[in-house]
Parts: structure tokens; C-alpha cells; sequence
């Protein structure tokens, strides 16, 4: 099957093509993509009307929205561990990531009962509680289905489906606040239908991994999964090890969007008109491109891949350092940071499967993906107080020499050696 | 079980929950559509910026005209409204010229804009905004708008916020951006930071001179600044929305009563003792006060029942009397002529 794959053409058309592709991309793949293109949908209605229901609306001041923000970088990475680990333990990714689907739809319609901002902050709490929950069991279904040379593919093709979801959102809030003006209870209202939706096609298209996990076990009949030993156990494993050692490491010098966005805006004079516009430009890239960027990583090596978007993340850090007065540099900006998340965002956990045996699959997604979802909040922390002192140029420079140290660490500290090659690795 | 069920069973969840979608929206528009017993009435008709006294406000009863910016007369506010054509988050106006801070689905984003409006409100300029408007207010001369917009990161999950506060000349056009790019003294000294944000402009009458809230390293501050020579200087401390007095001897503003904690009591700031008092309003008022008259401070807080949804009311200046309740189901409240 990996071969067939590597011989036809990236773009394979035809019904050649497309029937080698329906066995690259796997259903359970394919499920998990519509679930959370469903899901996106409906979180992205809520956060694309939630500034202006909570400041407009609710007459919240900024600076109560801003203290919110603070509270869900921590839940969701904590949870995302606990996540993980839980569904490896009672070996069942599908039951785990279908309650933090769940839990997420109830939040919809809490949001209308919510009328302070304590209430909103708990309500957005428990909603990214959810999110943490589902992250590491989905992305652990998702590399069982997958073949092991087709993983960057199949994350591709979810990350896809994901950002497809996030993109259609707010479109799908605005025609509902177009047909019912001030309707936000309504805006609530169907983004609760459509997570149950999402919740509903989990439960009929995706196969729950007990299959996989009760192989990994040897069929040795055990009644439990791995405990925390055989979690902590991952960490001595030396290729996990470095993975999310490096994903922390690039993590730390990541800049987060808003402040690219605020960077690019200040440093190329960008229309006011034109900021809001910055997200969907990242996400239209990542979106073309994350599948491509998946079964490039597919053939040439997840290291190669992985590291090259960090690259062009560096470049993108380069241009605005250097902001020549080019009339398409902000859309030059916008293109390398969506295609850095086109090679980065669906390739590390493709890595990460490689790395981490089936029994333990989703500790081992939580372990980096909360290692660096730390540590890009550790950067945004860091960056604001940087940028406070020393100002945005210069912060950013700090980045961008970080996140070349930091490259070139992964790019030594990942190289394929003798007992852990990858097996796509050329 | 077999593929075509689980067909099947996802044909009856879409049409299902597409129904309960469905009836939610149909219902939330119906609502909009129609006004409800008991609630203020407004009647289609023009609204004028220099008709005499008049008071003037963004209707938030449901019903069509919900949004619209309406007039009442200055000596009943609970009359018959009359509704312009003139969609509003924020409004104010001073000397026949008004600034209207709409926010309407676009395309692919929501479309927030500053429109400045002649007496009639009809457009004059229009300013593209980069985000959720907040606060908006005229200089009492006509001749300066000022407004800030909630700039957020991309969804709820980024760590991070931001207030953006815009100055423009009604006349010319122009525009100034960003008043985090006026220069800062704080205590008698430069003072330098990226974490600097404003809001809530009030305009003295002289056209240069303007109030606002100044807040970096957690804390807020009450500036006082000057729009011809682009800088800003310190003057109390915990400050935010100041709304500076028709006579300019006070300011009305939020003081933060607990550290952390999203409560207000408004307060008025004698600007010669710089000595404060606390008004007899005991809610927490999230809102930039307006004043009335000399002795008098309108401001919105939240309705009972309706989330998104606030009512006016009033209350003296010098911390006595109790506050009344001015107009339901309405915010933004101006006094274009008084």
C-alpha cells in the first residue's frame, strides 16, 4: 500500500487514483476529519460573535475578556495530559474523545445561561476542558487507522478538514445573525445542534480503538491499560524524548498569531480593514496545503519536513524584521505562516506515531502536544514582557535567533539513527 | 451494525437537530421582528441631531427598529420613540455631528466600522475599524470624533487582547490611528511600554484638549492629553471611561473596587482637588457616563433577564438623591443640544 502510494503522483486524478488514495486515507481518517469539521464549525460560530456578545452585549470591558484568555491555555494543556493517559488506561480513544466532544456541545447552550463574566470564563472553561480531553485520544485514533507510511498524509488530510470547519464557522454565524438580527441566544443555539451533530457522526463512523489497544496488550487478557509506570516509562524511551523535547524547544520560540499579526500590522503599516482579514489568510494556506505537506513528509521524512516549516516560519520572522516596502509583503507573511503550519501542525504527531507503541499512542500525542502547548504559552508570556521592554523588533529578533538555536538543535537531536529510524525515513 | 442504519440514523440526527437549528433561528427572528407588549414603542420617523432638546439613544427593545438609533424629548424619555434608519453599537453626538460604530456579518469577517454623520445622520466619512467597538464620543464642538474597538487575537484561544483608541478630525478626515503612539509622561516622566492601552476619550471644548483611560503593568490611569501636540500625561489612578463634566471641573468615572474582580462603582473626580466621590449608585456600572446637565449622569446597566440588553439610568453627581430609572431597553445615551 506504501509503495503503491509513492509511485502514483501527489495530484493523482482519475479512478486509479482515487481508489489507491480511498486505501491511503483511511474511513476512520475520514470520520474523525468530518467530526471535527463539524465541531470546528460550531466552536468557530461562538468565538467569531463572542467578542461582540460579551463587550457589546454583556457590556464586559476588555480588560475582564482579556482576563479570561489567560484561564484556558492552562486547562486545555493540562486536560489534554490527563486526556490522553485516560484513554489509554481504559483503552478506549473513541469513548474518551467523545466525551470531550460532548461535554464541549453542552457548553453551547450554557453560554446563553451565563450573564457575568465569572460564568462566561467557567462556561469557556469546561468548554476547553473538552477540547483538551478529545485532542490526544482523536490524533491517537487517527495514527492507528493510518498505515505507517501514510501517517503525515492522514494527519494532513484531518488537519485539512479541521481548519475547513474553522473557516466555515463564522460564515455560518453571520448568515444566522443575518437572518435574525441580534440573535446571539440563535447563534448558540445552532452551534449546540451542530456539535451534537459532530458528537453523532463519532458515535456511528468511528471505530472505537479497543481493537488496536487490546492487540498492543499482546492479548494477554490484562483488564486494565497502561498506569502512570508505563506512562512515565515513555519519557526513557530516547526518540519520545527528544520529539517532545524539540516540540517544546521550537514551541518556546514560536511566536503566537496574535502577536505576528499585531508585528506585521505595526511593521508594514497594514489597513485597519485588512487585520481582521490576517487569520483567514493563515488558514486558507494551511488549509491548500496541509495535505500536500503530509505526504511530502510521507516521502521524504517527517524531520525534513517539520524542520523546513520551521524555516519558513524563520523566513516569515526574517521579512517582517527586515520590512522592505514591498506592496505583497503582508500576503508573503500570511502565505509562509500558513504553510508553516501546513508542515508542522499535522507532521509532529505523525512523527510522534511513529515513536510511541500502540498501547500507549495517546499518552504519548499529550506528552509533546502539552509540552508544547506550554511552552508557546510560556513564549506569548515571555514575548509580551520582551516586547514591553525592549519593543516589537527587537522581540522579535530574540524569536527569530531562538527559533534558528532551537532549529538547529532538532535538526541534530532528530537525525535518524541505527535503533530508532522512522519508517518512511529514506 | 450495518452501514446503510448508521446511514440512516445520520439522516435522522441531521434532520433532527437541522429542525431544532432551524426553529431556534426562525423563532430568534420572529423576535426580532416583532415588538412585545410592555416594552418601550418606537415609530419610524427622522431624527434630528439639532432638533432642539432632545434626548437621544440606541433603542435595544426587540422589534425592528432593535439597534437603531431613536429620539425621545429631553422632558419625557419614556415617550414614544422615533427611529432613524441609522443602525448603532455606539453612538454619540455633540453640535450636529454624531459617530456611529456599526458592526454588521460581512462577507468573511465581521464588518466593524466608524460612520460620522451629519445632523440629519446621514454619512459624511466612514472609517474601517479593526475590531469590536467599545466606546465612541464627539468633542462637544462637533469637530473631533474619538473611539475605541476591542482588537482580539484570532479565536478565544490566544492569550491575548487589546484596546485600540482612534481620534479623527470630522472635518478633514484625518486620522489619527492609535493614540498608543502619543507620547506617555507618567509621574513627570517619559514613560515607554508595549503593553500600553486606551480607552474611553471624553473631549474638552477648547478642540485639543481630551480625558481617557491609560492602563499598562495591570494597573489604570486617568490621562490627560493633548490631540495638536500628540501626547498624553498621568493624572490619577484608577480611572477607566472618564466622562468629563459640561462646566470641565469634574469627571464621572469607573473606579475598579476590587483588584481582578469586574465591578464598578462610578465615581466622580473633582479635577481641581483631585478628591473623589463615590455616587449613590450602588451596582457596578460598566459603562462611559454621559452627562446629562451639570448635576445629572445617565449610564447603561444590564436589564434584568436580557442578556444583551441594557437599561438607562440616572443619578445625581455629588453622591446624593437615588438613582431612577431613565429609559428601559436602551444604551448609548447623548444629548446632542442641551
Amino acid at each position: 500500500m506504501y509503495l503503491a502510494d509513492r509511485s502514483a503522483p501527489a495530484g493523482a486524478k482519475g479512478a486509479g487514483g482515487g481508489a489507491r488514495r480511498r486505501r491511503v486515507v483511511a474511513p476512520t481518517v475520514l470520520a474523525l476529519g468530518s467530526v471535527s469539521l463539524v465541531t470546528d464549525v460550531s466552536s468557530e460560530m461562538v468565538s467569531a460573535v463572542l467578542p461582540l456578545y460579551l463587550v457589546a452585549g454583556l457590556g464586559l470591558s476588555p480588560l475582564g475578556f482579556g482576563a479570561l484568555d489567560g484561564v484556558y491555555n492552562g486547562v486545555g494543556a493540562l486536560v489534554q495530559l490527563a486526556g490522553g493517559h485516560l484513554a489509554d488506561r481504559v483503552r478506549s480513544h473513541k469513548l474518551v474523545a467523545g466525551l470531550g466532544y460532548a461535554l464541549s456541545a453542552l457548553c453551547k447552550p450554557l453560554l446563553l445561561l451565563a450573564h457575568g463574566l465569572g460564568p462566561v470564563a467557567l462556561v469557556l472553561a469546561l468548554d476547553r476542558t473538552g477540547k483538551g480531553l478529545r485532542t490526544a485520544p482523536r490524533d491517537a485514533l487517527i495514527s492507528l487507522a493510518a498505515p505507517a507510511g501514510a501517517q503525515g498524509r492522514a494527519f494532513g488530510v484531518h488537519r485539512a478538514m479541521d481548519t475547513t470547519g474553522a473557516l466555515l464557522g463564522p460564515l455560518a454565524a453571520f448568515f444566522v445573525l443575518s437572518a435574525a438580527v441580534g440573535g446571539y441566544d440563535a447563534v448558540f443555539g445552532v452551534s449546540a445542534c451542530v456539535a451534537a451533530l459532530g458528537v453523532v457522526v463519532l458515535v456511528l463512523f468511528v471505530p472505537s480503538g479497543r481493537a488496536a489497544a487490546a492487540r498492543a496488550s499482546g492479548g494477554r487478557g490484562q483488564p486494565h491499560g497502561p498506569g502512570l509506570r508505563e506512562a512515565a516509562a515513555l519519557l526513557r524511551r530516547p526518540r519520545i524524548r527528544r520529539l517532545a523535547v524539540c516540540a517544546s524547544l521550537l514551541g518556546l520560540s514560536t511566536v503566537s498569531d496574535a502577536f505576528l499579526y499585531l508585528l506585521l500590522q505595526d511593521r508594514t503599516g497594514l489597513g485597519e480593514r485588512w487585520f481582521p482579514l490576517l487569520p483567514l489568510g493563515t488558514a486558507a494556506v494551511f488549509l491548500l496545503l496541509a495535505v500536500p505537506a503530509g505526504a511530502l513528509a510521507d516521502r521524504i521524512g517527517r524531520r525534513a519536513v517539520f524542520l523546513a516549516g520551521h524555516g519558513l516560519l524563520l523566513g516569515a520572522y526574517g521579512l517582517l524584521l527586515w520590512a522592505p516596502g514591498w506592496q505583497g509583503l503582508p500576503l508573503l507573511v500570511v502565505g509562509l505562516h500558513g504553510l508553516f503550519y501546513a508542515a508542522t501542525d499535522g507532521v509532529l504527531p505523525a512523527a510522534v506515531a511513529g515513536a510511541v507503541p500502540e498501547g500507549l499512542r495517546a499518552t504519548g500525542m499529550a506528552l509533546v502536544g502539552t509540552g508544547q502547548a506550554l511552552a508557546r504559552f510560556g513564549c506569548s508570556l515571555a514575548f509580551g514582557a520582551a516586547w514591553t521592554v525592549w519593543g516589537g523588533g527587537t522581540a522579535l529578533a530574540a524569536a527569530a535567533a531562538g527559533l534558528c538555536c532551537c532549529a538547529a538543535f532538532a535538526w541534530y537531536a532528530l537525525r535518524p539513527d541505527g535503533r530508532g529510524r522512522r519508517p518512511s525515513a529514506p | 451494525m450495518t452501514r446503510s442504519r448508521r446511514l440512516l440514523m445520520l439522516l435522522l440526527a441531521v434532520l433532527l437537530l437541522g429542525g431544532a437549528g432551524t426553529a431556534v433561528v426562525l423563532r430568534a427572528a420572529a423576535r426580532a421582528e416583532q415588538a412585545r407588549q410592555g416594552d418601550p414603542v418606537a415609530v419610524p420617523g427622522s431624527v434630528a441631531l439639532d432638533g432642539g432638546d432632545r434626548l437621544v439613544f440606541v433603542n435595544g427593545a426587540p422589534g425592528p427598529h432593535r439597534g437603531a438609533v431613536v429620539s425621545v424629548p429631553g422632558g419625557e424619555p419614556r415617550a414614544e420613540r422615533t427611529a432613524s434608519g441609522l443602525t448603532c453599537r455606539r453612538f454619540h453626538a455633540a453640535a450636529g455631528t454624531g459617530v456611529c460604530l456599526s458592526s454588521a456579518p460581512g462577507a468573511l469577517a465581521q464588518d466593524n466600522r466608524a460612520v460620522i454623520v451629519d445632523s440629519g445622520l446621514r454619512p459624511v466619512r466612514s472609517f474601517p475599524l479593526a475590531g469590536t467597538p467599545s466606546r465612541a464620543r464627539v468633542s462637544p464642538s462637533g469637530r473631533f470624533a474619538a473611539w475605541t474597538v476591542f482588537v482580539s487575537g484570532e479565536s478565544y484561544s490566544s492569550a491575548f487582547f487589546s484596546t485600540r483608541t482612534a481620534i479623527a478630525d470630522t472635518r478633514t478626515g484625518a486620522l489619527e490611528p492609535d493614540l498608543e503612539k502619543f507620547s506617555v509622561t507618567m509621574d513627570g516622566r517619559p514613560y515607554s511600554a508595549a503593553d500600553v492601552n486606551f480607552w474611553g476619550v471624553t473631549f474638552s471644548g477648547d478642540d485639543d484638549t481630551f480625558y481617557a483611560t491609560l492602563a499598562t503593568a495591570g494597573q489604570t490611569h486617568l490621562v490627560k492629553g493633548s490631540i495638536s501636540r500628540r501626547s498624553v500625561t498621568t493624572l490619577a489612578k484608577n480611572v477607566e471611561c472618564p466622562s468629563l463634566s459640561p462646566d470641565e471641573t469634574r469627571i464621572a468615572y469607573k473606579k475598579r473596587v476590587q483588584r481582578g474582580a469586574s465591578l464598578w462603582r462610578e465615581h466622580v473626580l473633582d479635577l481641581r482637588t483631585l478628591r473623589e466621590q463615590p455616587l449613590a449608585e450602588k451596582r457596578s456600572v460598566d459603562d462611559q457616563a454621559l452627562w446629562l446637565d451639570d448635576r445629572t449622569l445617565a449610564y447603561g446597566i444590564p436589564a434584568d433577564g436580557a442578556a444583551d440588553t441594557t437599561d438607562l439610568w440616572t443619578v445625581r453627581a455629588d453622591g446624593s438623591g437615588e438613582p431612577r430609572l431613565l429609559a428601559p431597553a436602551a444604551s448609548s445615551p447623548t444629548r446632542p443640544v442641551s
